[in-house]
C-alpha cells in the first residue's frame, strides 16, 4: 500500500481570491462521499484547517479542494502550485450528505459557498431529483462555478449584490421567487456565509421546507476530540466535525455560531499581516 | 562482585535468592535521606514551557541507588503494573553499568523516558518501597528518568534482538503509551507492526495532551524513533474508521490482528446554560492547541489561542491541572481551578497539585459551577457557582458533593476552560459491526484484552475510560501477549491445512501478505 505525499496536480484561478486545487490523496479519494471534507496543513508550523472535498476521483487517487484566500493559511494555500505539496492532508471527515430522491430539491450557494453545495447538487441530481440551483455572490469577479452548476441543475439562478451579473439581490429574493412561482419545493440546501444561511432557514421556516445547512464552525482535529466545532441543534450539543457538518437549518443556533467563529478574529488578522509583510520582505532579498 | 547474576529462572518460577551489590550496611543507606530533583524556580518557569523537574544528575542517581535495601522478596516490582525488575536495574546503576540497567528497564517497559516523567509513582512503585516505611521512599522514577536520559544524551541507544520474521502482520491504531508499547512488543516477536494515527504527528495524548514543561515533545519523539528502530511503521493522517475501516485491515490488507488503542478523546461538557459562549474551551481544545499545535509560539506557527485576562479551571483531575498551569503559562493575570468535592477527593497526582500551587494558581474547593454568563458579543463575562458540602461515599468510595441550597455566587472571568474527562471516541466502534461496548461506548474486552471479535483486541482508555499512561503500557504488553498468542494458533492451523490442502493456502497467504 503505497501512502500519499499530497501532491498538487493542478491549480486553477476560479476568481481573483478563489484557487481551484488537484490534490494526490488516494485513501480520501476513494472513500470520500458527498458532503464529506478534509483537514490540510500547508505548512510544517501550520494549522489545521478544514475544507469540503469538492470532487473525487477514486482511480487517479485526487481530490479537488476549492479554496478563498482569506486569512493566512488560506493566502498560501491559494498560492500553492503544481508540484508543490500539502503537508497533512486527513479524512474524508464528517457524516455524508443526507442524499434520496426527494422530488425538487433547491440548492443554494453562497460566495465560496458553491463549491460545498456543487457536489451536493450532483448528487442529488444523480438520485433523481429536480435541482433548483442559486448562485449567490457579491459581484461577477466571485460568482464560481457556474458552468459547473448549470450541468447538474435542471434550473439555474444567479444572483450578484450589485447586479453585475444575473439578478441583483440576495439568494434568498431568488428563492423566495422561486416559492412564489413554483411552489414549495421539497427540500433546501443551503451553504455560504453563517448569515445567509440563517437567512435562508427563515424565509423556509414558516412553509414549513425541509432545509439543511453546512456548518463551517472553528475546527482542530475534525476527529471530535476537541469540541471547539460545538453547536447547539434543538436542545442538543453536536459536534459539527463528527456529527454534521450538515444539520436541520430550523435547529441550528446561529447566532451562537456566529459569535464562536469570531473568538479568532483579532489574531488572525494579526497573523494575515505578519505574514503578508515577511513575504514583501523575502521578496526583496531575491530581488 | 560478580554481575553474571541471572537469578531469575525463565518460567518466571520463584526467586531463588537475588543478588547484592550494594557495598554499604543496611543500617547505613537508611541513613541517606531521599534526594530531590532539580527544578525550575516556581517565579521563573510560569513564564517558560521548559520542563519544571529537571531530574537527577548522575551524582544524585548514584547516591540515590545506594539507599535500596536490595529486599529479598521485592514488593516493588510487584506494585509495579508492568513489573519492572526495580531492584535490578537499581543494582546495575550502582555499578555504573548504565547500559545494562536502562536495558532492564525496557525488558518489561519499552517507554522509560516517558514514564519515569508521567507515571504516578507515589501511588504505585514508590508506595510499596520498604524504605519509605520508616523513611521517604526511594525516588524509583527519577533513577529510572535519569537512566533514559543519559542513553539518549550519549547516544548510546541500541535495539533490542528482533525476532526471526513470522511472516504476520499487526495494525496498531493509536501511536499513544499503549500503541506504542504493542508495536515494540510485538515487532520484537517478529511481527510485521504497522501503526495508524490519526493526527498529523506521532505520541497520542503524550503528544497532544501532557504539556511540554512536563513532558518534552523531543522526549516523545525520540521515544517514538526507538520504536521505528525495531522495524515498526507509523502512517499518520489515517483515521481508523473514516480512511480505512477495521474490516478492510482484517480483509484485504492482510493484517492477521488489530490493536485498538484510541484513548478516550471526546470532550465532556458540563451541560449548564452559557458553555458555549466564547471564551470556553474544553481543556482537551485548550491542550491540543498548546501541546500539539504550539499555539504558544504564536504567531511563529499558526495556531491561535486567546485567553482572557482571568481563567477559570473546572476539575480536579491531572488534566485539569494541566490546563491551569498551562493558561498560567499564557499569561493570564490570574488562574483559578474550581473543584466540586474537597482537596482529599482530588484524582489528580500530589506533584502536580503541589506543582500548581507553587506556580500561583488559586484553588476553591466545595465550588460547582451552575451557568456560565455572556457580554452583549457572546463571550464570558462570570461564572455562576453553588457551594457544596460532602455528603454519603459513592460507589468508588469517594465521598458525593451535595449542593447547599442558596449559596449561589459569581466570579468574573472571561475564560473558563472545562476538565471534567473525556469520553470514548464513538468512530470505530460505529463503524466495526459486531464490536461489543458498554453504555459508555467503552470497548468490552476480556482478561486477555481480546474484543467480541476475533483477532481484534484493546486496551487503555478506549477499554477503561480513563486510566493513566502506565496502565496503558500494561494493557499494551497483555494484549501483545494474547495476539502472538492468537496469531500463532492462526500459523499453526494453516501450517496444519497447508499440509492437507498442498500449496493453496500458502499461496493465499503470500496474496494477502
Amino acid at each position: 500500500m503505497e501512502y500519499p505525499v499530497y501532491r498538487i496536480i493542478q491549480t486553477e484561478t476560479l476568481a481573483p481570491t478563489i484557487t481551484r486545487l488537484t490534490v494526490e490523496a488516494p485513501l480520501v479519494a476513494r472513500k470520500r462521499k458527498a458532503g464529506n471534507f478534509v483537514i490540510v496543513r500547508a505548512t510544517p508550523t501550520g494549522e489545521r484547517i478544514p475544507l469540503t472535498i469538492v470532487d473525487s476521483d477514486p482511480e487517479k487517487g485526487t481530490i479537488v479542494l476549492i479554496v478563498q484566500a482569506i486569512g493566512k493559511t488560506t493566502h498560501i494555500i491559494t498560492g500553492l502550485g503544481a508540484g508543490d505539496h500539502f503537508v497533512d492532508v486527513v479524512g474524508p471527515l464528517g457524516e455524508p450528505t443526507p442524499v434520496s430522491d426527494f422530488g425538487t430539491v433547491v440548492c443554494i450557494g453562497g460566495g465560496v459557498g458553491t463549491a460545498v453545495i456543487y457536489p451536493i447538487a450532483k448528487a442529488l441530481k444523480v438520485a433523481g431529483n429536480r435541482v433548483i440551483s442559486i448562485v449567490g455572490a457579491r459581484t461577477r469577479d466571485l460568482v464560481i462555478l457556474e458552468e459547473e452548476m448549470a450541468a447538474v441543475s435542471d434550473e439555474l439562478v444567479v444572483t450578484t449584490d450589485d447586479g453585475s451579473h444575473g439578478q441583483k439581490g440576495f439568494v434568498t429574493d431568488a428563492l423566495q421567487k422561486i416559492i412564489s412561482e413554483q411552489g414549495k419545493p421539497d427540500a433546501v440546501y443551503a451553504i455560504g456565509p453563517l448569515p445567509m444561511m440563517r437567512a435562508v432557514s427563515e424565509v423556509t421556516r414558516n412553509p414549513g421546507i425541509r432545509t439543511w445547512v453546512s456548518l463551517n464552525p472553528i475546527m482542530m482535529d475534525g476527529t471530535g476530540m476537541c469540541g471547539a466545532c460545538r453547536v447547539t441543534v434543538g436542545d442538543e450539543l453536536k459536534f459539527a466535525c463528527v456529527d454534521g457538518p450538515e444539520f436541520d437549518a430550523h435547529r441550528v443556533n446561529f447566532d451562537e455560531l456566529i459569535a464562536r467563529n469570531r473568538t479568532y478574529g483579532g489574531l488572525e488578522k494579526e497573523a494575515l499581516e505578519a505574514w503578508k509583510k515577511s513575504t514583501e520582505t523575502s521578496d526583496c532579498k531575491h530581488v | 562482585m560478580s554481575s553474571n547474576g541471572h537469578n531469575k529462572d525463565k518460567s518466571g518460577a520463584k526467586v531463588e535468592k537475588r543478588r547484592k551489590v550494594i557495598d554499604i550496611p543496611p543500617r547505613e543507606r537508611m541513613k541517606i535521606p531521599r534526594h530531590l530533583p532539580f527544578e525550575q524556580d516556581p517565579r521563573e518557569r510560569v513564564s517558560n514551557f521548559c520542563e519544571v523537574s529537571e531530574g537527577f544528575d548522575i551524582e544524585k542517581a548514584l547516591e540515590e541507588a545506594k539507599r535500596c535495601l536490595e529486599c529479598n522478596d521485592p514488593v516493588c516490582l510487584k506494585a509495579c503494573p508492568v513489573n519492572v525488575d526495580i531492584p535490578a536495574f537499581i543494582q546495575l546503576l550502582y555499578e555504573g553499568d548504565y547500559a545494562g540497567a536502562i536495558r532492564k528497564i525496557r525488558e518489561s517497559n519499552y517507554l522509560p523516558a516517558i514514564c519515569g516523567r508521567v507515571c504516578p509513582q507515589e501511588n504505585l512503585c514508590e508506595n510499596s518501597c520498604i524504605v519509605g516505611k520508616k523513611l521517604e521512599p526511594l525516588a524509583i522514577g527519577k533513577m529510572e528518568r535519569f537512566l533514559a536520559d543519559f542513553e539518549a544524551r550519549n547516544g548510546t541507544f541500541t535495539p533490542p534482538p528482533v525476532a526471526a520474521s513470522k511472516g504476520q502482520k499487526v495494525a496498531v491504531v493509536g501511536s499513544g503509551p499503549g500503541g506504542l508499547t504493542v508495536a515494540a512488543e510485538l515487532a520484537q516477536m517478529g511481527y510485521e507492526v504497522t501503526i495508524f494515527e490519526a493526527l498529523h504527528e506521532a505520541g497520542g495524548v503524550l503528544k497532544y495532551g501532557i504539556p511540554e514543561f512536563r513532558l518534552p515533545k523531543q522526549i516523545v519523539d525520540e521515544e517514538v524513533d526507538r520504536v521505528r528502530a525495531l522495524g515498526v511503521t507509523i502512517e499518520t493522517n489515517v483515521i481508523i474508521g473514516r480512511t480505512l475501516t477495521i474490516d478492510e485491515l482484517l480483509g484485504e490488507m492482510g493484517y492477521g490482528a488489530v490493536y485498538i488503542g484510541t484513548g478516550a478523546g471526546s470532550p465532556r461538557f458540563l451541560n449548564v446554560p452559557g458553555e458555549n459562549l466564547s471564551g470556553v474551551y474544553s481543556a482537551s481544545e485548550l491542550l491540543t492547541r498548546v501541546n500539539l499545535m504550539k499555539a504558544y509560539k504564536f504567531p511563529e506557527f499558526d495556531t491561535p489561542l486567546k485567553l482572557g485576562k482571568k481563567v477559570v479551571v473546572l476539575g480536579g483531575g491531572d488534566v485539569a491541572m494541566d490546563a491551569a498551569r498551562t493558561s498560567r503559562r499564557i499569561g493570564p493575570d490570574k488562574t483559578l481551578l474550581l473543584y466540586r468535592r474537597s482537596r482529599e477527593e482530588m484524582p489528580a497526582r500530589l506533584e502536580e497539585v503541589h506543582h500548581a500551587e507553587e506556580e500561583g494558581i488559586e484553588f476553591h474547593f466545595l465550588t460547582s459551577p451552575v451557568a456560565i454568563h455572556g457580554d452583549d458579543n457572546g463571550w464570558v463575562r462570570a461564572i455562576e457557582c453553588q457551594k457544596m458540602r460532602l455528603g454519603e461515599p459513592d460507589e468508588k468510595g469517594r465521598r458525593r458533593p451535595v449542593p447547599i441550597e442558596g449559596s449561589n455566587f459569581t466570579i468574573e472571568t472571561d475564560t473558563v476552560v472545562v476538565a471534567i474527562g473525556q469520553s470514548p471516541n464513538p468512530i470505530i466502534q460505529q463503524t466495526t459491526p459486531g464490536l461489543e461496548t458498554t453504555t459508555w461506548g467503552t470497548i468490552v474486552v476480556d482478561d486477555d484484552g481480546a474484543t467480541s471479535r476475533p483477532g481484534i483486541f484493546a486496551g487503555g482508555d478506549i477499554s477503561r475510560g480513563g486510566a493513566t499512561v502506565i496502565q496503558a503500557v500494561a494493557d499494551g504488553k497483555r494484549a501483545s501477549r494474547s495476539i502472538d498468542a492468537y496469531l500463532s494458533k492462526l500459523r499453526e492451523e494453516k501450517g496444519a491445512s497447508s499440509v492437507a490442502a498442498g500449496s493453496q493456502s500458502a499461496g493465499k497467504r503470500t496474496a494477502a501478505g
